[in-house]
């Protein structure tokens, strides 16, 4: 962990605990809006290649908020655009002794590769192509466990383009280690069965109806055509039968809720009327995200 | 190396273990060598005049044989050239090895294949056999000048890397193939089942978030390719077969008397999908390293006899290359220093086949795909011979590789025995770091100076 974070896969419970336990403890200052200097005079640079609202915004919060110094690098407008290798670009930023990178990039395995060539660097996985996404998976289970006392014997129920969702992965990943049930639903395309071999307690439906009956969480993906690389359903047809629409709640546990990474596409893995319903946590998670991202940074910059 | 043939004109191997499968010869024997072919074997060879090595406690068998290299030349000589890939075949313990067209310009005429030999007469140190391609610029369109290549030299055809996909194409290459008495290799990739993918496909694609390349996109090019071979009568080699089906298809066609072949990569069945360091790109490679499944059928096949012969697909890039996201990296390994080493490991430490059985999927096997006259120990055969050790502890170290590039995922492994001379035309070209083992004739340490 201080040399980073690259995924929730290689976390063990006791890390993620104590990153969910400090998480909650920040949620009074970040609502507050207060700043505090833990990390004051240290340099986090936010590298994004591929386009990012929340996360990039979520992250430099997280940062000011500790007192560090926060600065954003976005792949258009830097010498990436002029043809400049990734390794380089990280070379040239790690020769000004940053105190962690935090980055996102379009390629699955962007992130461990830099790591490996740039040791004394902590990098922090915002997001690497179709693999993780950790920070997300983290500030999800801070915004179950602000609702539930605990993972263990939960059901999940991850809905959508599981193939291409980094989110689903590092979800999976964490709620399986606490003893969730996780239910991943989708179409044939966007669902491989190896999927259910990453970890336990993993099981798969193409039936969007099964996977919500008795279920805990929903959590939504959104559709990423950037990263499909063959037509699939219309927009149409994948809202008759994946999309998630008032109706379908009844299925669920009457105290379910409804989670989101965003950006939503409402009409088309979501209706308007539940991405805006009582059920709805997704404002939830965003400002989760800032406080899981602080609790994330200290650990891998404080002393 | 006919100038250099000139200073050692003979040359006596002392008391090594003399393994020749063609023959079935086991046993302590000398190997004398004259004038670049081997001219006695037996006890207590008298040698007036003569160099000698002491190959005591080393196995001496016929010079091996790589058919699957790239050489990178012309075109892409900062990854490799002609004589870099042949002082790493050298170091391997290959002494003849067969360049695929996938140069630039790609060797698919007389031109190209002639300018090939030329240089390899001129820099390789050992015997250089060009494969030409099937189709012009190998775009899968039109037939290359088959007949011509075969005149300037080539040995069989291929387009490896970039398979043709139309069937009716290949059908006439191998009718074109048939009629020149040229086998067709095929890279066996149905290129629209495995576009855009990384590596195998299966629990480890998922894992790591990378596109697939499923087995199938191998097997059915494979069952195509049998079913054409069948129709034209073809000689039809797989090139690093791979997958499990595959294997099997092989063995069904070899069944029913068709003239069906097929080569397996060391790291084939040495490393699975599941043995990559996360994202390491000296893992990426085509065919992929497969599932664990695949591996033990590959494995399988090599005892069976399924598969014909091991050959490394060596396939050098430069390392900024390798130096990018995984996806963006180019496919391939280099594979000749450590093709002994690993299948020593791998398959006669382990006990999945006799050391026989070794020399010969480096030997006779690749010959008999080829018909190159070479891989036996013979009075009159050209003294083209591996002198191997299958004991010593080394450790390959890639920076000190002789080729020009450096990905390979066998870096720093620690390895059981391994190549210790290379005789090629009766010429001692490499001799293991610190194993002097040519007696200090002036003949010889002038050889060693000249091809250092």
């Amino acid at each position: 962990m201080p040399s980073g974070l690259l995924g929730i896969e290689s976390l063990d419970r006791v890390e993620i605990e104590a990153i969910l336990d400090r998480a909650k403890s920040f949620q009074p200052q970040q609502t507050a809006r207060r700043k505090s200097d833990q990390l004051r005079g240290r340099m986090i640079v936010n590298l994004f290649f591929e386009a990012s609202t929340r996360t990039r915004t979520s992250f430099e919060i997280a940062a000011k908020r500790l007192g560090a110094d926060a600065i954003s690098i976005t792949a258009t407008g830097s010498s990436v655009s002029k043809g400049e290798s990734l390794v380089d670009t990280l070379n040239t930023l790690g020769a000004m002794h940053p105190d962690a990178i935090v980055m996102r990039h379009a390629a699955s395995g962007a992130p461990h590769f830099l790591a490996r060539h740039l040791v004394e660097t902590p990098i922090i996985n915002a997001g690497d192509g179709t693999h993780e996404h950790p920070t997300q998976a983290l500030l999800d289970a801070r915004t179950i466990l602000d609702r539930r006392p605990t993972l263990e014997g939960l059901r999940v129920a991850i809905i959508g383009d599981i193939a291409h969702s980094r989110v689903a992965r590092s979800n999976m990943y964490l709620l399986s280690k606490f003893g969730a049930q996780i239910v991943l639903c989708g179409p044939a395309t966007l669902l491989p069965p190896e999927l259910a071999q990453l970890a336990p307690g993993i099981t798969l439906t193409h039936e969007i109806e099964e996977a919500i009956r008795g279920a805990d969480v929903i959590m939504m993906l959104r559709v990423q055509l950037e990263r499909q690389h063959e037509p699939g359903f219309s927009a149409n047809e994948y809202f008759q039968f994946y999309g998630l629409r008032l109706e379908h709640m009844s299925l669920a546990k009457p105290d379910a809720i409804v989670m989101h990474p965003g950006p939503i596409n409402r009409g088309r893995e979501i209706s308007s009327e539940v991405a805006d319903s009582q059920r709805s946590v997704i404002l939830n998670q965003v400002e989760n995200g800032i406080a899981v991202r602080m609790a994330v940074l200290e650990r891998i910059l404080g002393n | 190396m006919s100038k250099l043939g000139k200073l050692m004109s003979k040359l006596v191997i002392r008391n090594g273990r003399v393994m020749d499968p063609a023959s079935g010869l086991d046993a302590v024997r000398d190997v004398a060598i004259e004038d670049g072919r081997i001219v006695t074997m037996g006890q207590n060879i008298a040698s007036t005049g003569a160099a000698e090595v002491d190959a005591s406690g080393l196995v001496v068998a016929p010079g091996f044989i790589d058919m699957h290299v790239h050489l990178r030349e012309p075109g892409f000589e900062y990854a490799e050239t002609i004589e870099s890939g042949s002082r790493a075949a050298a170091a391997g313990g290959f002494t003849s090895i067969c360049c695929m067209p996938n140069t630039s310009p790609v060797n698919d005429s007389a031109t190209v294949t002639s300018y090939i030999k030329e240089r390899a007469e001129r820099h390789a140190i050992v015997n250089v056999f060009p494969i030409g391609a099937i189709t012009k610029n190998s775009a899968g369109e039109e037939l290359a000048a088959i007949g011509l290549m075969k005149a300037a030299g080539i040995v069989a055809i291929s387009d490896d890397g970039r398979p043709v996909m139309n069937a009716r194409v290949m059908r006439r290459a191998m009718e074109t193939a048939r009629s020149f008495g040229l086998p067709v290799i095929d890279h066996c990739e149905d290129l629209h089942l495995s576009a855009g993918g990384d590596m195998n496909e299966g629990v480890e694609s998922v894992r790591l978030g990378l596109r697939g390349i499923p087995a199938a996109s191998e097997d059915v090019m494979v069952a195509r390719d049998i079913l054409l071979a069948q129709l034209t009568g073809a000689r039809f080699h797989v090139a690093h077969i791979s997958s499990r089906h595959s294997v099997e298809m092989v063995a069904f066609a070899k069944a029913r008397g068709l003239a069906v072949t097929c080569e397996v990569t060391p790291h084939h069945f040495a490393l699975a999908d599941n043995a990559m360091p996360p994202y390491d790109s000296n893992y990426k490679m085509k065919p992929p390293l497969r599932s664990t499944c695949d591996l033990s059928a590959v494995t399988e096949g090599i005892v069976s006899g399924a598969v014909d012969a091991i050959a490394t697909d060596h396939a050098p890039h430069a390392g900024s290359e390798k130096m990018q996201e995984f996806e963006k990296c180019p496919f391939g390994i280099l594979g000749l220093e450590t093709a002994i080493g690993v299948t020593l490991d791998r398959l006669v430490h382990s006990g999945k086949i006799p050391l026989m059985r070794m020399i010969e999927l480096f030997t006779t096997g690749p010959d008999r795909v080829l018909n190159l006259n070479r891989g036996r120990l013979a009075i009159g055969a050209p003294a083209d011979i591996t002198i191997f050790d299958t004991e010593r502890a080394w450790t390959y170290d890639v920076n000190r590789s002789a080729s020009k590039s450096r990905n390979s995922p066998f870096h720093g492994h620690s390895f059981r025995g391994g190549p210790v001379a290379t005789i090629v035309n009766g010429q001692v070209v490499w001799t293991a770091d610190g194993l002097p083992l040519a007696s200090p004739s002036p003949a010889t340490l002038d050889l060693f100076s000249t091809s250092q």
